[in-house]
């Protein structure tokens, strides 16, 4: 890794355990205060290294666009995650003061401009925002994350079309984990059940398709990086297949009406009975997978990696305590923001 | 003043919008393919461009680009193709500000013509805005006159908000007098096009023109027809309607659309809620018959409102003494 001085490695380790003790401490509020949070939530347990990776490769003044699975992105860029466990607590002091949720985190400010729930729906926006940076010309580069099941929609198919055609300052970062909901990828994918990467799709854009281990943050930062540089170069957009694994079944049992309930097992076990496929993602986990790498090759002392860990875990404490703690936003305020 | 044909004048507001801001983008179908088009050659490739026939991509990326800081306007030619990408018009657009607590804003105006019942048939002639009126978030433009069609796509470009700006194709070349330079209908304010004190006919886009007509048989008849064209219908503007009402204490809708999909029903329904005492009369809709539009020309004009269709209505109408 001769490229990443040590301080960056710990840089990545650090955000990366940070999205996993949020997620963690996301998925226990089911448990230690049920009904607290509301609807469906989607945690980003496993694709740590990806993201991680991904922004990495960013440009302060570059933005991104993410879908309904959204927590680990504003946690890398800055946000407070007090605002983003308030936000997923349906609380006033929330990042978009309780109106979005889980589903819908963006921090402007930071260059986080949206998240769409709708699956696929979201590649067209980061699109018409590259479209917005070519025109700006100021440099700036776009990612666009979204799913494997997100390729089987046209929007991706219309986007990545135009980016292509108007060689658009934009990054396709595909986290392909396998399932769209209970659906296997190749259950869905011709190229999947072909054999062949998903990657594979840009060909029919004429753009260039990489696939990447989405469990190593190196891995992902240079091929991401790879292909930001190519878009602030004007010469357009990459599809970037990154391969992870979901450690966290789809969402949270939704039983209607009533409190949402806590995660039940991954798809590969309760649905299709894998429990190898589950077991094999468990122990190539990325965050342990990452910790050894670097305490072995020296960067980081096991001693400092608990000390990082500690430090962590208080600061996602204080997120729930901070988010219990705020006020719900006044009823009446739900008619308010309708129009700008 | 001088007179240009409706389509002119929609023209002119993107054209002298884009001059006074340069925020403003134009793109969509079929549009800017050749170096003289006139968008292309006066504000450049950058800020005009053709898309491919992708509604979703088009709509999406509008939406995306002006969460970016940009206001477009897209180029839909039919308000179906919207259907193709309902999501985006009705699931994201409208929905970004609130959902970011303000955050973001998605000032987009789409672009769609309407009820071009010359000949086309089932999927080129619908009347579909009564879909998007109750959509929140979303505002809704409907220009009748050449005026208002400039003056409505003026502040539906300088608008936060999305907006989707329904013009009927059957008015594409009618004229009428514009005003020059500057000029701006605020969304949410109906206009009152001809006084009258017996029956209140709300007439909705292109009906306007049927609507008038009307009133002048029915004025023949001894009946004075006051006819109010909303001009948008989201934001509504009720209390004009309301106010003529109380007046007239009858009130006749026209809409181009199937009953249970119009605005129509809509209107009536806010008349009835708000406006229970002020009726001598029930409100009558006159619509669409519930049909797809067919080709054949008797037919199609068959199932279509117009001015006969209203002035019978009229007269038919029960009076309370």
């Amino acid at each position: 890794m001769p490229e990443f001085d040590r301080e960056r490695l710990r840089w990545m380790y650090t955000q990366m355990l940070r999205i996993r003790e949020f997620e963690e401490r996301v998925k226990g509020t089911f448990e230690e205060h049920p009904g607290t949070i509301r609807g469906h939530t989607h945690l980003a347990d496993g694709a740590e290294a990806s993201i991680v990776g991904s922004l990495a490769a960013l440009r302060e003044d570059d933005q991104l666009l993410a879908t309904y699975r959204c927590h680990g992105y504003p946690l890398v860029l800055g946000t407070d995650p007090k605002a983003i466990m308030a936000e997923i607590y349906g609380r006033r002091d929330g990042l978009c003061g309780g109106y979005g949720g889980s589903m819908h985190l963006t921090d402007v400010g930071r260059g986080f401009l949206g998240t769409s729930g709708i699956v696929g729906q979201g590649i067209p926006h980061a699109t018409g925002a590259a479209y917005a940076a070519q025109i700006r010309g100021k440099g700036q580069v776009v990612l666009s994350f979204f799913g494997d099941g997100a390729s089987k929609q046209g929007a991706f198919h219309e986007s990545l079309n135009i980016a292509s055609l108007w060689k658009l300052p934009i990054v396709f970062v595909m986290e392909n984990n396998n399932y769209n909901v209970v659906t296997r990828v190749e259950q869905e994918d011709a190229n999947a059940a072909a054999g062949e990467p998903l990657a594979v799709k840009a060909k029919a854009f004429s753009m260039p398709g990489e696939t990447v281990d989405g469990g190593d943050p190196v891995a992902v930062h240079e091929t991401v990086g790879a292909a930001v540089d190519r878009a602030r170069s004007g010469e357009g957009p990459t599809l970037v297949e990154s391969l992870v694994y979901r450690l966290s079944a789809h969402g949270n049992l939704i039983a209607p009406p009533g409190v949402p309930l806590h995660y039940p097992e991954h798809e590969a076990v309760a649905v299709f009975g894998n429990t190898e496929e589950y077991e094999a993602a468990r122990r190539g986990d990325p965050v342990p997978r990452f910790r050894g790498r670097l305490v072995e090759d020296g960067t980081l002392s096991a001693e400092e990696a608990d000390e990082i860990a500690e430090r962590v875990r208080a600061e996602m404490q204080e997120a729930v305590d901070f988010a219990l703690a705020s006020p719900f936003p006044a009823a009446e305020e739900a008619v308010e923001y309708v129009y700008a | 003043m001088r007179e240009l044909p409706y389509i002119a004048a929609i023209g002119e507001a993107i054209h002298q919008e884009m001059e006074r801001d340069e925020s403003v983008l134009y793109f969509g179908q079929n549009i800017a393919t050749t170096d003289d088009d006139p968008y292309l050659k006066a504000f450049g490739s950058e800020r005009v461009r053709v898309t491919p026939i992708s509604e979703t991509a088009e709509i999406g990326m509008a939406i995306g680009a002006a969460m970016a800081g940009y206001r477009p306007v897209v180029e839909l030619y039919m308000a179906e193709f919207m259907l193709v990408a309902m999501d985006q018009v009705v699931n994201e657009a409208n929905r970004f500000h609130y959902m970011t607590k303000g955050q973001v804003k998605v000032p987009v105006v789409l672009k769609a013509g309407y009820g071009f019942t010359a000949g086309w048939a089932g999927q080129h002639t619908g009347t579909i805005y009564g879909m998007f009126m109750g959509v929140p978030g979303l505002k809704v433009a409907l220009p009748a006159t050449p005026a208002d069609a400039k003056g409505l796509m003026t502040a539906a470009i300088r608008d936060d908000n999305p907006v989707v700006f329904f013009h009927h194709y059957l008015l594409t070349l009618e004229h009428g007098d514009v005003p020059e330079g500057e000029h701006v209908v605020p969304l949410g304010q109906a206009n009152v096009v001809r006084e009258g004190g017996d029956v209140t006919i709300v007439a909705l886009g292109y009906m306007l023109g049927q609507a008038l007509e009307a009133a002048e048989q029915l004025a023949g008849e001894g009946v004075s027809a006051e006819v109010i064209d909303p001009r948008t219908l989201a934001p509504l503007d009720t209390a004009t309607i309301l106010a003529s009402v109380e007046k007239t204490g009858r009130l006749v809708v026209v809409d181009q659309s199937t009953r249970h999909g119009s605005a129509a029903a809509v209107i009536a329904a806010e008349a009835a809620s708000e406006g229970f005492s002020s009726l001598k009369a029930p409100v009558q809709l006159i619509c669409a018959l519930d049909a797809t539009v067919p080709y054949s020309e008797p037919m199609e004009q068959y199932l279509l409102p117009d001015a006969a269709k209203i002035v019978a209505a009229v007269l038919e109408s029960p009076v309370a003494a």
